[in-house]
């Protein structure tokens, strides 16, 4: 678990944190970058953070400057060097972070950003989703993708900053289940897009019937954060609402394991609301998956954090920013499931005055009040913030694109990991087509969004390790995946998903998180091992079935010979036999 | 000697339609308990080491009578309709008076579609079952094996008959050179003419032809017997019938580990697990054990190779299970002390001191003493 970044007190390191916090880790560099001199020192900052140990690097950076030997440099000529690091600076040295380590992934992740918001934005708005992705092959290894939904499109003011600012949404802000979170994702594609082909990011988009279709080039300043327009016009365009996105950009596309084609098929499974028409390189060239329901998904509510939930460093910032005149109604308002009966609980732990001013809270007091927080019983948060796909919504997913001869689906009840609502869901898909002698196909996905790398690190991966698959018929090598002609889709919902890198890939193994997610491994496995068991008899019925058909007319041919029996006493006498066995078959367990 | 071989005619024709009846009369049983809507069933003796008792006086692994039951159910079918379709081949070859190997028998289930075998070793087994299920010998069934029977140097004049003329042949075993006289398929009518006064029985083919290129026999005044691994049932026969004619002792010379001892010495002596309904006839209750023993490997300081993994699992199980060796507390002792050793040796580790040395000096100490040798 990476530690909280640097400006929060050394108190707050024993508290667990959901993931590098991005923001902080760039607010972390930039404000290094103003108070040390020279430019290297934001090195230490641009390493992929995965430990937390960030935190400690920038104090003993800035005590081993001061201790050096003779001055080469003087305060007034750093001073000189001095300035502001952008965001947006910060990423271009920094793209493994969201996920354009190389071009494969790239590929993959441009296409994910811009599908992510496409389905996000149509289910905000309560639209069935109709999506065309699309990949063009330029040259070896330039593509250009293009990424149009029927959602409600997007206000003309809005455009520029959506697409070529980074750190600009609507997601961050809100506590509710959605696939985008922070406001990186679409406008850092659009910037690699730029930094690799030089092009802009072009978008096209329209709110309604009989308003104008905005057409944008769209190009970042990295320097700044800030879009820069290149071009922006109102142009003919046949789409009623919606928003088409294209980039070009330096990529390879591959199939197979971690390919777009294999997202786009996830997708379509873990969204079975949503219609995809998916165009892509070579000679096939177009995958059409059909819509399965016309169900939408429930909408997801926003709710305020929970108490529980919360670090030091936010409640500090929390205390600082509310509206609220009096200590115990900035809990009350703020957070969810703090009653005034609660509050008061709280601030009498912390030893602070209800009616203290939250304006003035100093850090120690801060301290206090957050231990005292986690020391008072608070009600579970609200989970109407969150969006389960369902069980039939998983089975219609899976029936769609799975050729199997069973399925089955669970969807666990809301449970809490350190304040955050969270949901697991289990689908599993058995037999048919699937191949017997392989690794069960494991898809994950968080949010619906389907994940493709660090299986291996993913607390959905450890839990399906942990489960003795032997016992629901499958076979399983000691600490490997079990083996079987099996999908299985897990799913993770939440209104802040645990992921253990900003590029999410896999997810953090909170014990709550792994509990929900073995018993719903396990509720899915007894529905399989019964379905195997019920196929077994069935085929072995058919087996004794065809001894009998096999075997009796020899048992005829036989004993004619030894005993010179006439035809018709053979026939009699397999006629009579297959009747005595057919009659006790069924109390006979077949034996091989 | 037509009269002879009237006689013997006389003799296997009225075994032949014993046979046949014994078949005819377990097939009318099935067919009528099928009638009566019953399930048929077929008993078996167990065929396996835990069905046999040993008593020396008798002198061969007698079965004990635990028999295993198959009732015909969908489980059974395919080996019930099997067994029943084995028995009806013999049926066949007995009337006709010919006879099928185990492999041919095997070909011929090639005809019978569903119920055809698809390997040799299934068609064994099933062979095997007929067999004890009427509690005879195959070959009074018409299935003969495949395997050679075992060599014969040595004083010794086999007398057998031309089998168009019926005349008889005298066989001297001295006048093979070189080679050797192969014991046939049946054995049970030949006669032996002979005053050697020992059998040497030889576990390997290598060790046999040193003792005949070296004519062993003539300065011994003994008849050489080549094994060649686990004697089969005419090898038994043979060996048997020729030390109860003469009364001359058997001397089992194998190599010094538990193969040699558990599987090869103890078959010859006692018989076997497997057809334990048969070792009456073949067994050799009077062999006894010349070496190498355990105790061999110390005294003529022999070359060795460590146990392998089977070899101890053999020698444990032999001590657990067997009860021939479990009988003879000198056999467990031996076998406890190669176990001990961790170690084996050949017959042919005695190369070590010359090549000839078993022939001049470790056979003729050995033999001063057969009081000495192994039960």
């Amino acid at each position: 678990m990476p530690a909280p970044s640097s400006r929060r007190p050394k108190s707050s390191k024993k508290f667990q944190s959901e993931g590098p916090n991005l923001l902080d880790l760039m607010e972390a560099a930039v404000k290094q970058a103003k108070t040390q001199a020279t430019a290297e020192t934001a090195a230490p900052a641009a390493e992929p953070h995965q430990d937390g140990s960030e935190s400690d690097q920038f104090p003993s950076a800035a005590s081993d400057r001061r201790g050096g030997g003779g001055r080469r440099e003087t305060a007034e000529s750093m001073a000189a060097r001095q300035r502001e690091i952008s965001v947006s600076e910060f990423f271009t040295k920094n793209r493994h972070l969201l996920g354009f380590d190389n071009p494969q992934k790239a590929l993959l992740t441009t296409i994910k950003e811009a599908v992510d918001n496409s389905l996000d934005a149509c289910e905000e708005a309560g639209i069935l989703p109709v999506l065309n992705v699309e990949i063009q092959q330029l040259a070896e290894d330039r593509f250009r993708i293009a990424v149009e939904d029927n959602g409600p499109g997007i206000v003309k003011a809005q455009i520029p900053k959506i697409f070529g600012k980074l750190l600009y949404g609507s997601k961050f802000h809100t506590l509710k289940q959605a696939r985008g979170q922070q406001g990186i994702g679409i406008s850092a594609a659009g910037m690699y897009g730029l930094l690799t082909t030089g092009k802009s990011i072009v978008v096209t988009s329209r709110t309604g019937t009989g308003k104008p279709a905005h057409h944008f080039e769209i190009q970042i300043d990295t320097r700044k954060n800030a879009p820069q327009v290149i071009t922006d016009e109102v142009v003919e365009w046949e789409t009623q609402h919606g928003t088409r996105v294209e980039i070009e950009l330096i990529g390879t596309y591959k199939r197979g394991r971690h390919s777009v084609d294999d997202y786009v098929r996830q997708t379509a499974i873990a969204n079975p609301h949503a219609e995809i028409l998916y165009t892509f390189p070579g000679d096939e060239g177009v995958q059409h998956y059909p819509r399965a329901t016309n169900v939408l998904p429930p909408e997801p509510r926003a709710i305020k954090p929970h108490p529980y939930g919360v670090e030091l460093g936010a409640l500090i910032k929390m205390m600082k920013e509310t509206t609220a005149r009096q200590l115990s109604a900035a809990l009350r308002r703020d957070f969810s499931r703090v009653s005034s009966r609660v509050a008061e609980e709280i601030c009498k732990a912390a030893e602070l005055r209800p009616n203290a001013n939250p304006h003035l809270i100093v850090v120690n007091e801060a301290e206090r009040l957050f231990k005292a927080i986690n020391s008072v019983k608070i009600m579970s948060p609200p989970t109407n913030c969150l969006s389960p796909i369902g069980e039939e919504q998983i089975l219609s997913g899976l029936q769609k694109e799975v050729k199997a001869n069973f399925f089955a689906a669970i969807t666990r009840s809301p449970a809490v990991y350190r304040g955050n609502p969270f949901q697991v869901e289990v689908g599993i898909a058995y037999g048919g087509d699937l191949p017997s002698e392989e690794l069960v196909d494991l898809l994950r996905f968080a949010n619906r969004v389907p994940l493709q790398y660090q299986q291996s690190a993913c607390a959905i991966t450890k839990a399906v390790l942990g489960i003795d698959w032997r016992s629901y018929g499958l076979s399983q090598s000691k600490g490997a995946l079990p083996m079987g002609p099996v999908v299985l889709f897990v799913h993770i919902a939440s209104a802040w998903v645990p992921f253990t890198s900003e590029s999410k890939e896999a997810i953090a193994a909170y014990p709550e998180i792994m509990r929900e997610l073995r018993l719903a491994l396990q509720e899915c496995g007894r529905k399989l091992v019964l379905h195997i068991r019920a196929h077994r008899r069935a085929v072995d019925e058919e087996k004794k079935k065809s001894y009998i058909e096999k075997y009796i007319p020899h048992i005829g041919i036989a004993l004619r010979e030894i005993l010179s029996l006439s035809e018709k006493s053979e026939r009699d006498l397999v006629v009579t036999l297959k009747d005595v066995l057919e009659r006790s078959r069924s109390r006979e367990p077949l034996q091989e | 000697m037509a009269k002879k071989k009237a006689s013997a005619a006389k003799l296997s024709e009225a075994a032949s339609k014993a046979m046949l009846s014994a078949i005819h009369s377990s097939a009318e049983e099935i067919h009528r308990k099928i009638m009566a809507r019953k399930k048929p069933t077929m008993k078996f003796p167990v065929r396996s080491l835990t069905n046999v008792r040993y008593h020396p006086q008798r002198g061969f692994f007698e079965i004990a009578g635990q028999k295993k039951e198959r009732t015909l159910t969908v489980n059974t079918v395919k080996t019930f309709a099997q067994t029943l379709r084995m028995i009806a081949l013999s049926k066949e070859l007995i009337e006709n008076d010919d006879i099928a190997t185990k492999r041919e028998a095997y070909y011929v289930s090639k005809n019978w579609e569903d119920a055809r075998f698809s390997e040799q070793p299934e068609s064994d087994t099933v062979m095997d079952d007929v067999e004890a299920f009427f509690e005879v010998n195959r070959e009074q069934l018409g299935f003969i094996p495949e395997e050679k029977g075992g060599d014969i140097a040595g004083r010794l004049i086999v007398i057998d008959h031309d089998r168009d003329t019926g005349k008889v042949l005298r066989i001297d075993c001295t006048k093979f050179g070189s080679g050797a006289y192969s014991i046939p398929i049946s054995v049970e009518r030949i006669e032996f003419d002979t005053n050697a006064s020992f059998i040497l029985v030889i576990e390997t083919a290598g060790m046999f032809q040193r003792l005949v290129k070296h004519n062993y026999w003539k300065k011994a005044n003994c008849i050489l017997v080549s094994m060649g691994g686990v004697p089969t049932r005419a090898c038994r026969r043979f060996i048997r019938r020729l030390a109860d004619f003469k009364k001359i002792p058997v001397y089992v010379f194998v190599d010094g580990d538990p193969y040699g001892i558990t599987n090869i010495y103890r078959t010859l002596k006692v018989g076997s697990g497997n057809a334990a309904h048969l070792n009456e006839f073949f067994c050799v209750p009077q062999a006894s054990f010349l070496g190498i023993t355990p105790q061999d490997i110390v005294d003529y300081k022999l070359p060795t190779h460590p146990l392998k993994d089977v070899d101890i699992k053999r020698a444990r199980d032999a001590i657990k299970n067997d009860p021939f060796i479990r009988h003879y507390q000198a056999w467990i002792s031996a076998i406890e002390h190669l176990l001990k050793m961790g170690v084996r040796a050949e017959q042919q580790a005695l190369a070590k001191h010359g090549l000839n040395y078993v022939i001049d000096t470790y056979l003729p100490e050995k033999l001063k003493h057969p009081e000495r040798f192994l039960p």
